[in-house]
């Protein structure tokens, strides 16, 4: 839109209309943002501060709970968003075809666990895998397991749980995501392509990847940045302790215990929260780079 | 050939057929198919049927996996009324949720409308800065914000649950790249007839706007009834607290009583269940939208 000059009236009413906003995010986020981060070279208990250094940096590579929050968020990360993504992406391309019955109905369940809250939905997980409960018997009914799984009396499997659940609730959500853009892509390609003998899976890998790469890397950024944070479900499950013994304590969670539960230091959780957000940026740029020399490739 | 056969033939949608009749394999891959969806709709949508059943049987009987109705919902919806104050935690809920909503589409709609009609240079930087500050976990604010909201003495009080939500970068990015559909003729006319802009905003964007206010609202309404961390934080007395929280201090009880919980999380649900089948259509695109 070709704009001319805004004029001394329209610069005011312009800075007018976004001053509301601005100051409301300058006052509870750009501030307390900036004041974590000076809180994160302070040592001290409770509001008595005094500047540290990079003490805290320190205390964090001396820190058990703190290496084991980092391994478990790595752990979800790595075995949870890609599972999710593989299964978002399968089930979109599966509703993507115009012949299928029952499309809507389909699309509509699987999307529906993301309407529930993430302490609604894992409660009433959290009750699912009692020991004697109801997914411990559907499996011995299977025959996938022989005696019944101690699901949070284990450190192995209440990971597993966790995963399992996350993945149940944000699947669906993902999948939407990839279902409006492969409404956007231009159908007349992948006929082309069946009939030049391009098999199912060919077609897959070299038209529907590629053509969806922009839409995976934004889920898989948003769902790194969500894993990273995870607070509640684990928070839920475990009563708050990350048990059992810190098998499933997340960074998020341990912020808020060193805050809220243990004895406060407010300066040491403030440089365990920076370290998500260098995490996040590392993992966003790593996602971008992997995104483009792939690009460059084909 | 007439035109309008071309025509037709040109627009019509090239349906993508996996299954072409005759096919053995393509008929096998279809049925796979319908065996995988059906999997993953079943599993998708029994949690829901279970903590339906579950609000009507007793907590032993929940544990040890009883699939199918009991007759235990009012003894749980009993115990659920009786240790729970439900008529005001569901009022402080819906009370936080319905005010910042409002607040939150008010504030961020203005910014979204300003930053897309009034662009300068200095303001497309600090849009810029603000993307930027969205990759920035809550978790490096909180500290900070629950100092800053004790030292206020605000703690405890919903303004210190409402207030650090209202000006939300994600609405405020949702409600600019809406409004760059916008039709600039109307804001034309609108100032040749001598409107101001906060009349035009007011009498013209709003009205022309509303499925994105309506979008925007099932985002913003949903995440602020779900939300958990931030409320934990700074609402401390039980009549204060929201029925998130409840919820997560029962189940957090050493032998939680689940028939009375599942019970609880019908109630939590039900409204965002509501909102999500009455609009499906705009929940999707509100979904999308939010983030595109």
């Amino acid at each position: 839109m070709a704009q001319a000059r805004l004029d001394r009236r329209e610069q005011i009413t312009g800075w007018a209309f976004i001053a509301p906003a601005l100051i409301l995010l300058g006052l509870f986020m750009i501030y307390p943002i900036v004041w974590s981060l000076w809180m994160s070279f302070q040592v001290g208990k409770g509001m008595n501060l005094s500047f540290g250094g990079f003490a805290n940096i320190v205390r964090l590579t001396k820190d058990p709970v703190f290496i084991r929050a980092l391994g478990n968020t790595f752990t979800f990360f790595i075995f949870q968003v890609p599972i999710m993504i593989g299964l978002a992406l399968l089930f979109a391309v599966a509703l993507n075809d115009s012949t299928l019955r029952f499309r809507g109905l389909f699309r509509t369940a699987i999307f529906l666990p993301c309407v529930t809250s993430l302490i609604a939905y894992s409660t009433v997980f959290k009750s699912m895998f009692a020991t004697d409960g109801i997914i411990n018997q559907a499996l011995m009914a299977l025959h996938v397991i022989a005696s019944p799984i101690s699901w949070f009396g284990d450190p192995f499997w209440a990971k597993v749980a966790i995963i399992i659940a996350i993945t149940w609730r944000w699947t669906g959500y993902n999948m939407i995501f990839y279902l409006a853009a492969l409404q956007n892509i231009d159908r007349s390609i992948y006929e082309a392509a069946r009939i030049d003998g391009v098999p199912a899976w060919a077609r897959f890998r070299y038209l529907t990847i590629p053509m969806l790469k922009p839409v995976i890397l934004f889920t898989t950024v948003i769902s790194t940045i969500g894993t990273l944070q995870l607070f509640d479900e684990v928070a839920n499950f475990t009563a708050g302790t990350g048990g059992p013994s810190d098998s499933t304590v997340t960074l998020s969670l341990y912020i808020y215990n060193l805050t809220f539960k243990f004895m406060p230091s407010f300066g040491y959780s403030a440089t365990v929260s920076w370290v998500i957000v260098v995490l996040v940026g590392i993992l966003t740029f790593l996602q971008f780079l992997i995104a483009r020399d792939r690009r460059i490739k084909s | 050939m007439t035109v309008s056969t071309a025509d037709a033939v040109g627009t019509r949608p090239v349906v993508v057929r996996s299954y072409v009749p005759g096919n053995p394999w393509a008929l096998a891959r279809r049925a796979l198919v319908y065996v995988l969806l059906s999997i993953a709709a079943f599993l998708s949508v029994f949690p829901f049927f279970w903590m339906m059943i579950g609000a009507t049987n007793a907590s032993a009987d929940i544990i040890k996996g009883k699939a199918w109705f009991g007759g235990a919902l009012v003894a749980n919806a009993t115990t659920f009324f009786t240790q729970v104050d439900a008529p005001r935690i569901f009022f402080n809920s819906g009370f936080i949720a319905v005010v910042a909503t409002a607040l939150t589409l008010i504030i961020s709609s203005l910014a979204g409308y300003g930053f897309e009609m009034f662009r300068s240079k200095v303001r497309e930087r600090i849009f810029a800065f603000l993307l930027l500050l969205l990759s920035i976990p809550f978790a490096a604010m909180m500290v900070p914000l629950f100092v800053m909201f004790s030292q206020a003495k605000l703690v405890n009080t919903f303004a210190a649950v409402i207030l650090p939500t209202v000006a939300s970068i994600f609405i405020i990015f949702y409600f600019r790249q809406a409004t760059k559909a916008f039709p600039s003729e109307l804001r034309d006319a609108a100032k040749i007839d001598g409107l101001k802009e906060w009349q035009i905003f007011l009498f013209v964007y709003l009205p022309v706007m509303r499925s994105t206010y309506a979008a925007a609202t099932i985002i913003v309404f949903m995440g602020n009834w779900n939300n958990y961390l931030w409320p934990l934080i700074v609402l401390q007395t039980a009549e204060n607290k929201t029925i998130t929280l409840i919820l997560s201090a029962l189940t957090s009880a050493y032998t939680p009583d689940y028939g009375m919980i599942l019970f609880g999380t019908v109630l939590a649900t039900l409204p965002t269940l509501v909102i999500f089948f009455l609009l499906q259509r705009r929940f999707v695109e509100g979904m999308l939208g939010a983030v595109k």
